[in-house]
């Protein structure tokens, strides 16, 4: 099954074995002793787990905007809901280990004066409930924004601009303090996951080998759909929206099928992201955040998913890399290299692979 | 060009870099590391701190160094994005191996990177005014708490000033919402009645403060002397002086005393609109004392800028590094357990003539200084506390937290000790 | 503060008795100034009073110095001083005997500390002088300055002086005054009378002692009266706050149209996502900033010259790009994201290594400050009324250029249709320059109004990039008219929301309507009709 959705796609063949080998490589080499040439540090391997997630949330934005058309200014959302979603699963399980060692509130609700829990953080305690809202509330609002702006025809920069302005005034909302989301600390000081410590190296490796398993699965449901017939007209409607619109497909459901589906993987990498990093604060609402990922995809190179996950791994570790090296001219560096990209790189480092032709629109 | 980008992507490079750096670890210096942003919405703020550091180093250095060691920076660029601070400190601590690190402004980079140090059993001083209810292990506070900076603000104005009516505005994020909560119970503790308290949130880089300035003109305008204790954040304010400049109100008629403007702040000001109005800080840069003179010098030879101000989280900085070095003397030894151990009671001149004392829970005493704008961007000083304020970290006025304690020395070694339960909660280890 | 001057009080006089006193070269003056520069703040309250009763021939001159600083005292000879900025030094004369004293270091003339108290005593005691001034404007300003703080004795100060007084506005000033005091008169019909006097006044104090009456007041009679003037003054505040707040409506839009006009030109008729849009109105921001470094010494005119100097700055890096970057990318509009995007960042950090990553000051001409007292509770302030006033300039001026000139024409015939005007021999890669440049150029004069409102930094840009796209999508991509009346109406809407909603929610809701909005009118309020609306 697995071999027929990935017929023809070398470079996703390549990708899911080099993501295989690191699944299995790193752990290994996380326990050889720390003098060894070769020891991986719990350190990198949370900076890969972190890089892993990003590289989801791109799959996720590649889908709609190289299969799609979509050019999504948004998805960071997705992502900090799915991620909002899972840190209040880990602040509940804080439980009275809180610095005011109340049973059921939040550090941060007990010093604003906060008497009980809104009823949105109720069911949160449960793991399964959790997971379900992770998935559920990324896609439930792209399912309501797209029924709205799929309907009356929103396209082209109309709807990149609009999926910006709702990530802008979600960041807005979650800065104010009524909210009961944090405000601008957002949920931190995390403790535990399953039971799990989350500062202990085994909760980490296995972080990290969930967000590969997960963006694994998540590139293979991508192909999958993309080889699917859904995926056949999702390339039409790229290609031509009117034309597809009267031979009689109802562009509007396919759309908000597959827009749906790729903020419920951003929702999900968010929540792998979210334990990781053991922070997650409205700044991740940043229309900013959201054009970084569009340039990680562009860098890649769009509509081969497999050069989302090149270019997200590529810039972030530049950036990772640039931040340390040269902290002051750093982003000289970064913004010369988009130009650079855009410019003498139009297809993205994927494009520098494949003969085959399309993938632009 | 193929087989090279091949060999590039994924997890080959990351690889290489982890390797790479791992040998290059080993020369003979003690390093310290600094962690603020250079790029990024805090850049601002920052990098003067990351300058700071740089300066404080290389003048140990000139006096031989520490334990017989150099020191040597080690800077990394968070780049003003929260969950960046966390990776950051840990690449510090982890692989470039600091013995202690100097950084963060906003409370949430603290946060984000305290479970970090907790974690790693590492030191950081951080060094910016906040908002308390917090006292860790393993970092050091060396800034202001809410008692070290608001409540001796609104005593004088109470009392030298005649104050009646208060304006609590602030940016909508945990610091002003924490202050303003002190505050009010304090003012209310004061018999301040409700409607003579106004309590005003703004998003942050708020910049239309059209109609926020002229309620408060109407609110100043009831016949009761009214003053604005401003917990508005950094780049919020210019737009907020201007417009109290714009409308005509003065200094003298309701004076504004912020917790978050310092001379760097006024440096980006036009101030002959402001003059007269306060801030409340442990330090100004024309506070007249020998250690300030000498430090203003060598800062300003430093920056090789004559126009260069100093301001209050330097001060911080200079505090926490001298207490550390101290520290690490009296210990012998830079490992951090030992430091913990040893630092708490050493006492080091800060930059207002006196000596400041790092207290068991983690905070340091100072003295509290009012100062109002000059136009020249100055603060001249109008009201100083009689002794040493010691910084505590859970607020009295607060219902959750007045009856928590925090002492980190044997047998307690508790950041919040709840003295009715007898129970110390909240610890990561 | 006490202590610490105590001890430099002793430490001076053990060691020389005669340097620590302050020298004027007048035995009477000499501990007054002395206890100006050293004193407890209650001390120099006293000296000051003191000092008006010194036979010092321009006492408002020496008060004027001590309030800005003019007057100090020279650390080493004990002189008390004029003093006047000369580069980095102070050109000393002697407050006394006019000599020449010659330049010295900043740090070695000492100012006389003062607090507010001290300057509010300061004012007082200057329009206590002015109230026999000879000029109106400055006897008036007295008269206001009294009544801010009213008090019963003023009554009878005012009415002893409203006979001399020969000015119109001034007795009328005088009149509230004493109806003002008369409030507080122990005679019912006295008090009756002050009522209806003072009925057509919506002063602060006015206020504030109706109120008062309305609740506290012996008489009924007269608490009723009061109680009606009140009722009858809210519903004109009111009146006036609507005024009030649709001023502060058009201002916010004309901040916004101001950011996103260029936008209008660069995304909406050339249809380039210019993420360094926000850095553009940086650049024209900093602009200002270096001018006024260049001409410290008349604000107003470096800020007048740093608009064409803004236009010309941004326009150039603008065609830079356009020239460098953006004409590689016609035709995939969503590329030029990435490219601009990261052109923003590298122009953002080249701001902060070349001039400095922290804001830097720029200061408002005399002309900008202050404001229109049109009454007692509305007042328009000047530099909303210019900022309103100049958008709608660079919004003329722009429309004159794409209607009227020939630039324009080729403007509208490239971007309605660029195969056919290059057809007709319009060199559309020449228009395209110029278009891109005229939209940056437009946005830097945007910098040159913002750099008086707000920040200026390296993060100016981008607390305007959200907010500008959202304008022009609103008004309709393409269309100038649709920016200023989609800017306008946000503003507006923005302001009347505030006070119910705060700040931060109505910003959301101005979002979360625009979200709306457009699937309502998926091309904006005025959509661009004909083939060039496609795609």
């Amino acid at each position: 099954m697995i071999l027929r959705i990935l017929k023809n796609d070398i470079g996703g063949k390549v990708f899911l074995l080099v993501l295989l080998t690191t699944l299995i490589a790193v752990p290994v080499l996380n326990q050889l002793p720390a003098e060894h040439t070769f020891h991986i540090s719990i350190y990198t391997v949370t900076l890969l787990g972190k890089y892993l997630t990003y590289a989801l949330l791109a799959v996720a934005v590649d889908l709609v905007w190289g299969y799609l058309g979509i050019l999504s200014l948004g998805h960071a959302a997705f992502f900090a809901l799915g991620g909002y979603a899972m840190g209040m699963y880990l602040m509940r399980q804080i439980g009275e280990r809180g610095v005011y060692g109340h049973p059921e509130l939040p550090d941060f609700m007990v010093f604003l004066d906060w008497q009980e829990l809104p009823w949105f953080w109720s069911g949160f305690d449960n793991f399964g409930f959790a997971m379900l809202m992770v998935l559920v509330v990324p896609g439930l609002l792209a399912f309501v924004f797209g029924w709205f702006a799929f309907r009356s025809r929103v396209t082209g920069v109309y709807l990149s601009i609009i999926t910006q302005a709702l990530t802008y005034a979600l960041m807005l909302a979650f800065f104010r303090n009524e909210m009961g989301f944090g405000g601008n600390n957002g949920l931190t000081d995390f403790k535990d996951i399953l039971g799990f410590s989350l500062q202990a190296d085994s909760t980490r490796l296995a972080l990290f080998v969930a967000s590969g398993v997960a963006l694994a699965l998540g590139y293979l449901s991508c192909r999958a759909l993309v080889k699917s017939r859904l995926g056949k007209v999702a390339v039409a409607i790229r290609d031509a929206e009117d034309r597809t619109r009267f031979i009689g497909y109802k562009v509007e459901y396919v759309k908000l099928a597959i827009f749906t589906f790729s903020a419920m993987l951003a929702g999900l990498a968010g929540a792998l992201y979210v334990p990781q990093v053991c922070i997650i604060n409205p700044g991740e609402f940043q229309p900013l955040n959201s054009i970084e990922v569009v340039v990680w995809v562009a860098m890649g190179g769009r509509a081969t998913l497999y050069g989302a996950v090149i270019g997200a791994l590529g810039v972030n570790y530049a950036k990772t890399w640039f931040t340390a090296a040269f902290p002051e001219i750093w982003l000289f560096a970064l913004g010369g290299l988009f130009v650079v990209v855009t410019l003498l790189m139009p297809r993205g480092i994927a494009g520098l692979f494949s003969r085959k032709k399309g993938g632009e629109s | 060009m193929k087989r090279t980008l091949l060999n590039a992507s994924v997890g080959a490079a990351l690889l290489a870099g982890t390797m790479f750096s791992a040998i290059a670890s080993a020369a003979d210096t003690i390093k310290v590391g600094v962690l603020h942003s250079l790029s990024g919405t805090m850049a601002i703020s920052e990098t003067t701190l990351k300058d700071t550091m740089l300066m404080l180093i290389e003048e140990q250095n000139k006096k031989g160094g520490l334990l017989g060691k150099k020191l040597e920076p080690v800077v990394v660029d968070p780049a003003s994005n929260w969950p960046l601070f966390a990776e950051k400190a840990r690449e510090l601590i982890e692989k470039n191996k600091v013995d202690a690190v100097f950084g963060c402004w906003t409370s949430v980079s603290r946060k984000s990177v305290l479970p970090v140090f907790e974690e790693l059993n590492s030191l950081l001083f951080y060094p910016v005014q906040y908002e308390g209810e917090e006292s860790s292990k393993n970092v050091f506070y060396t800034g202001a708490a809410p008692n070290q900076q608001a409540i001796p603000a609104v005593d004088y104005l109470m009392n030298e000033i005649g104050v009646k009516r208060w304006v609590l505005a602030g940016t909508d994020y945990v610091y002003p919402r924490t202050t303003n909560k002190i505050l009010e119970a304090y003012l209310k503790a004061k018999g301040v009645a409700e409607k003579d308290i106004m309590i005003n949130y703004t998003p942050f880089g708020h910049s239309d403060w059209q109609s926020i300035v002229s309620d408060i003109k109407k609110f100043g305008s009831a016949g009761k002397k009214t003053a604005v204790v401003s917990t508005i954040n950094g780049d919020a304010n210019v737009p907020f002086y201007k417009e109290l400049g714009n409308q005509g109100i003065s200094a003298q008629d309701i004076p504004v005393v912020a917790f978050s403007v310092g001379e760097e702040e006024l440096s980006g000001i036009d101030t002959k609109p402001l003059v007269g109005h306060l801030a409340a800080w442990n330090y100004f840069m024309s506070v007249d004392a020998q250690e300030n003179d000498a430090f203003i010098e060598a800062w300003q030879k430093f920056i090789k800028s004559e126009d260069r101000v100093t301001n209050d989280p330097m001060e911080a900085h200079y505090i926490g590094f001298n207490m550390w070095v101290e520290a690490v003397k009296k210990a012998g030894t830079t490992d951090p357990a030992a430091v913990q151990e040893a630092i708490v009671g050493v006492a080091v001149p800060n930059l207002t003539g006196g000596l400041s004392a790092m207290m068991p829970n983690h905070h340091v005493t100072k003295p509290v200084l009012i100062g109002e704008i000059q136009d020249d961007g100055q603060f001249d000083v109008v009201w100083k506390t009689s002794g040493l304020v010691a910084g505590d970290a859970w607020s009295d006025y607060l219902e959750g937290s007045k009856d928590i304690i925090s002492d980190w020395r044997a047998p307690l070694s508790c950041g919040n000790y709840n003295v009715k339960t007898a129970n110390c909660s909240g610890q990561n280890f | 503060m006490l202590i610490r001057s105590l001890i430099i009080l002793l430490l001076l006089m053990t060691t020389s008795a005669q340097a620590a006193k302050v020298e004027t070269g007048n035995d009477a003056y000499n501990p007054i100034f002395e206890a100006l520069y050293t004193g407890s703040f209650t001390e120099k309250e006293q000296a000051l009073k003191d000092l008006m009763q010194t036979d010092i021939e321009d006492k408002k001159k020496f008060l004027n110095g001590i309030v800005n600083k003019t007057l100090m005292v020279h650390k080493k000879s004990k002189k008390v001083v004029w003093v006047e900025k000369q580069g980095s030094k102070f050109k000393m004369t002697d407050a006394f005997s006019g000599e020449d004293l010659g330049l010295d270091k900043k740090r070695k003339v000492k100012k006389f500390a003062i607090n507010n108290k001290m300057r509010s005593q300061v004012s007082a005691l200057i329009s206590t002088m002015d109230l026999d001034s000879d000029d109106a404007e400055k006897r008036l300003a007295a008269i206001n300055s009294m009544l801010a703080n009213p008090a019963p004795e003023y009554a009878g100060f005012l009415k002893q002086r409203l006979d001399k007084e020969s000015n119109n506005k001034v007795k009328q000033a005088m009149q509230l005054g004493i109806a003002l005091a008369d409030l507080g008169h122990e005679d019912t019909e006295v008090r009756l009378a002050a009522i209806d006097n003072v009925a057509d006044s919506l002063a602060p104090a006015v206020r504030s002692a109706l109120a008062n009456m309305a609740e506290n007041d012996t008489d009924k009679q007269v608490r009723e009266a009061a109680q009606k003037v009140v009722l009858e003054q809210e519903e004109q505040v009111r009146f006036f706050g609507y005024i009030e707040t649709l001023f502060f409506g058009l201002s916010l839009g004309s901040v916004l149209v101001l950011a996103a006009i260029g936008l209008a030109i660069t995304f909406g008729v050339m249809g380039v996502i210019n993420m360094a849009h926000g850095e553009l109105i940086m650049l024209g921001a900093y602009t200002t900033y270096l001018m006024q470094q260049a001409m410290p010494d008349s604000v107003g005119l470096a800020l007048v010259l740093s608009i064409p100097a803004a236009f010309i700055v941004s326009g150039v890096v603008g065609i830079g790009i356009e020239r460098s970057v953006i004409r590689f990318l016609y035709g995939r509009p969503l590329e030029t994201l990435l490219a601009t995007f990261g052109i923003s960042l590298i122009l953002q950090q080249m701001v902060r290594t070349v001039i400095s990553p922290q804001n830097v000051p720029v200061s408002n001409p005399e002309w900008m400050s202050g404001f229109i007292q049109i009454n007692s509770v509305l007042s328009i302030t000047y530099n909303r009324m210019y900022i309103i006033l100049f958008c709608l300039a660079v919004f003329a001026l722009l429309f004159f250029i794409l209607k009227k000139t020939r630039l324009g024409l080729e403007v509208r015939a490239v971007s309605q249709n660029r195969a056919m005007a290059r057809a007709m021999g319009i060199r559309s890669s020449r228009v395209d320059a110029m278009t891109f440049g005229l939209g940056s150029g437009i946005a830097g004069v945007a910098g040159v109004a913002l750099s008086q409102l707000t920040n200026v930094g390296p993060n100016l840009g981008q607390a305007y990039i959200v907010d500008s796209f959202m304008v022009v999508v609103f008004g309709g991509v393409g269309n100038l008219w649709g920016t200023l009346i989609g800017g306008m109406s946000l503003g507006v809407v923005n302001k009347f929301m505030e006070p119910w909603t705060g700040a931060v929610l109505a910003k959301i809701l101005v979002l979360v309507f625009i979200i709306l909005f457009i699937q309502k009118r998926p091309r904006g309020l005025f959509p661009q009709k004909g083939r060039a609306a496609e795609g």
